[in-house]
């Protein structure tokens, strides 16, 4: 998905996951309500389709059943013949491919917004490939400025050389709304409603777009993944200490070398030992102990995003 | 047990467990901190073990592997007969009443300390099961001055329908430690070193108990159960309210008829009823949704104990 061409058509497939990670309540609690309702999803040009992404998980309170689905859209997984001894996902992601896919091809939905919550304290977190990805900056950007009160931040988190393997790279676009602090298997209220908030602007920005409005280019600051740091664990691979109280909660603000990043269980610290400041962001995400990861490294960016050409305007289809 | 004893014999067994709840990582990681290095809860006369209750969930990093282990240590589920059948927490349970109980017996620990977080806003919170058990409250008391000025709130269990039957409840003198707000499968420092601290000062309290100290007569005001309070929920049993914004976070802290409680999926807010003021605990924990509990109410009052001292000295 990296040089993305702006869409010159209006947008007409756009979908809303919910989750996509069972035990993460906000997604699967709007997704559940707009399937029953789907007025809030409803635009003069299009019509957003709600889908419960890991209906199992969600079922069961619980990330996943057998692995992560967002991490099961690369094409080794979609693409390979099925069995039945497929775990839940694989089976799931070649399903959500036929629905809002396939992947790559010209009958893909043109965007997924799909929806996620963090232990960490994220606050507010647009989740984008690249600042390549001209479509999604302007989005983000749309949504940082009619939320100026929330302090929504930017992360791109596409490696280079990378295979898109999360649920949004199925359509021709998407982004991820990662909301936080809320406990898995959590449903807060003020979560709630600003997911709500945020999916119904990013909404209101497609409209737009297929209204053709123009957007002029600007400058960003955005949060680059650039690394990962691990626990300290000891030689059986457990825990060994856990993020310092220094670090806790201190997503995105600028951690320096020599600070402490970790306090073992015996009382020490463990001091960062990189060599520049970063931006740590997932600090101490639930889901991640699992995966080796104790804090994301970023690097916070100044982007340059060019305009964004509106659309030869067309009617508004009478509804 | 008998409640209106006043300790006389000191204490000898004490165990720590962790792990109840497989996902409630702080205990899980103090007793395997404390198994590999056990200094720090030793004391002198006193035998201080640590346990993991549910070693399966926590290796999975879950609640429950079948049921919940913190809920079945009645004298019906530790009774029946060993089979593969059994759920697996039955089995684990019968364990570990042979280990440190058996319940209700003269053989059984002292003093077992059950650790617990919560995702609901409780901060430092221990549990009572019995009003009248005057060694408890003194060491409640000790913990709380303690710990001053770091708020420690008591909650008492002791109802004649609610209360359950704990991992904890095998010993004489059981007492459930919960700190919270932390989500489950996240290990948080400064909630790991509340507990530390909560742990310290109950084993100082033992520890000087059995050295002679006289404990003058005390008072502490507790939270007693009332009441579990359900989410709205819809014909299909679907929960249709949220925890109201209002009520979010405030655990212990007065709830008056006529404030908010829920606010529906479709933005209306459900007010509480009933004519009296309420002190909701649990609000919004996580493991309790299956539970079908969004909060419990609880009322305010003071229980008292008598002097107590330990009979060698």
């Amino acid at each position: 998905m990296c040089s993305l061409p702006v869409p010159r058509e209006p947008l007409r497939r756009v979908a809303v996951t919910g989750g996509t990670h069972g035990n993460e309540m906000s997604g699967v609690y709007l997704a559940r309500h707009w399937l029953q309702a789907p007025g809030d999803l409803q635009r003069p040009s299009f019509s957003a389709t709600p889908v419960l992404a890991n209906p199992a998980a969600a079922a069961a309170c619980r990330r996943y059943m057998d692995r992560d689905l967002n991490r099961t859209f690369t094409s080794t997984f979609l693409t390979t013949k099925a069995t039945p001894d497929d775990p839940y996902e694989v089976t799931r992601a070649r399903e959500l491919n036929q629905l809002l896919g396939p992947k790559a091809s010209g009958q893909a939905f043109d965007f997924i917004l799909d929806l996620h919550n963090t232990t960490a304290n994220m606050g507010t977190c647009l989740i984008a490939d690249s600042a390549h990805n001209v479509f999604a900056m302007h989005l983000c950007h749309h949504l940082q400025l009619q939320n100026p009160e929330l302090s929504c931040r930017v992360f791109l988190y596409q490696q280079p050389g990378e295979e898109s393997y999360a649920v949004h790279s199925v359509a021709k676009n998407g982004i991820g709304l990662e909301l936080g602090p809320q406990p898995q298997g959590v449903l807060r209220a003020d979560i709630f409603s600003r997911m709500r908030a945020l999916v119904a602007a990013a909404l209101d920005f497609i409209e737009l777009f297929n209204q053709g409005v123009a957007c002029p280019a600007f400058e960003v600051e955005a949060y680059r993944i650039a690394g990962t740091v691990d626990f300290p664990r000891t030689k059986d691979g457990d825990l060994a200490g856990t993020v310092h109280p220094r670090l806790q909660d201190r997503d995105f603000e600028p951690l320096q070398p020599g600070a402490p990043i970790f306090q073992m269980f015996s009382g020490e610290d463990v001091l960062y030992e990189g060599e520049s400041t970063v931006s740590p962001v997932f600090i101490n995400e639930a889901a991640y102990y699992e995966k080796g990861i104790a804090f994301i490294q970023a690097e916070k960016l100044t982007f340059s995003v060019p305009a964004l050409p509106s659309l030869t305007p067309t009617p508004t289809p009478v509804p | 047990m008998t409640s209106h004893h006043v300790a006389e014999e000191p204490i000898k067994k004490v165990a720590i467990f962790g792990g109840t709840h497989g996902n409630e990582l702080t205990g899980v990681f103090l007793v395997k901190h404390w198994l590999e290095n056990g200094a720090e809860i030793q004391r002198t006369g006193l035998e201080v073990k640590p346990l993991i209750t549910n070693p399966r969930a926590v290796k999975k990093c879950t609640r429950y592997i079948d049921c919940d282990l913190n809920r079945v240590f009645d004298l019906e589920n530790l009774g029946k007969k060993i089979s593969e059948d059994l759920p697996y927490e039955v089995r684990r349970a019968q364990e570990i009443n042979l280990l440190f109980g058996p319940k209700n017996s003269e053989d059984s620990y002292d003093v077992i300390f059950d650790l617990h977080n919560t995702t609901s806003n409780m901060g430092c919170t221990l549990i009572l099961e019995d009003s009248r058990n005057d060694f408890l409250i003194q060491m409640f008391h000790y913990v709380k001055t303690s710990l001053a000025p770091l708020p420690c709130y008591v909650y008492l269990i002791e109802h004649p329908s609610l209360k359950y039957a704990t991992t904890r409840s095998i010993a004489k003198y059981p007492v459930g430690i919960e700190v919270g707000p932390q989500p489950h499968g996240v290990l948080r420092a400064d909630i790991l070193n509340q507990m530390r601290k909560m742990i310290k000062h109950a084993l100082d309290f033992i520890h000087d108990f059995n050295e002679g100290k006289k404990f003058p007569p005390c008072a502490i005001e507790v939270y007693k159960i009332m009441e579990k309070v359900d989410y709205p929920r819809n014909e299909s049993g679907e929960i249709a309210a949220v925890i109201h914004p209002s009520l979010q976070d405030q655990d212990w802290k007065p709830l008056h008829p006529g404030d908010p409680v829920f606010l529906t999926l479709d933005g209306k807010t459900i007010l509480l009823g009933g004519n009296c003021t309420v002190y909701p605990v649990f609000v919004n924990e996580a493991a309790y949704y299956e539970k079908k509990e969004a909060f419990a109410k609880t009322t305010k009052l003071t229980l008292n104990a008598k002097s107590i001292h330990s009979s060698l000295h």
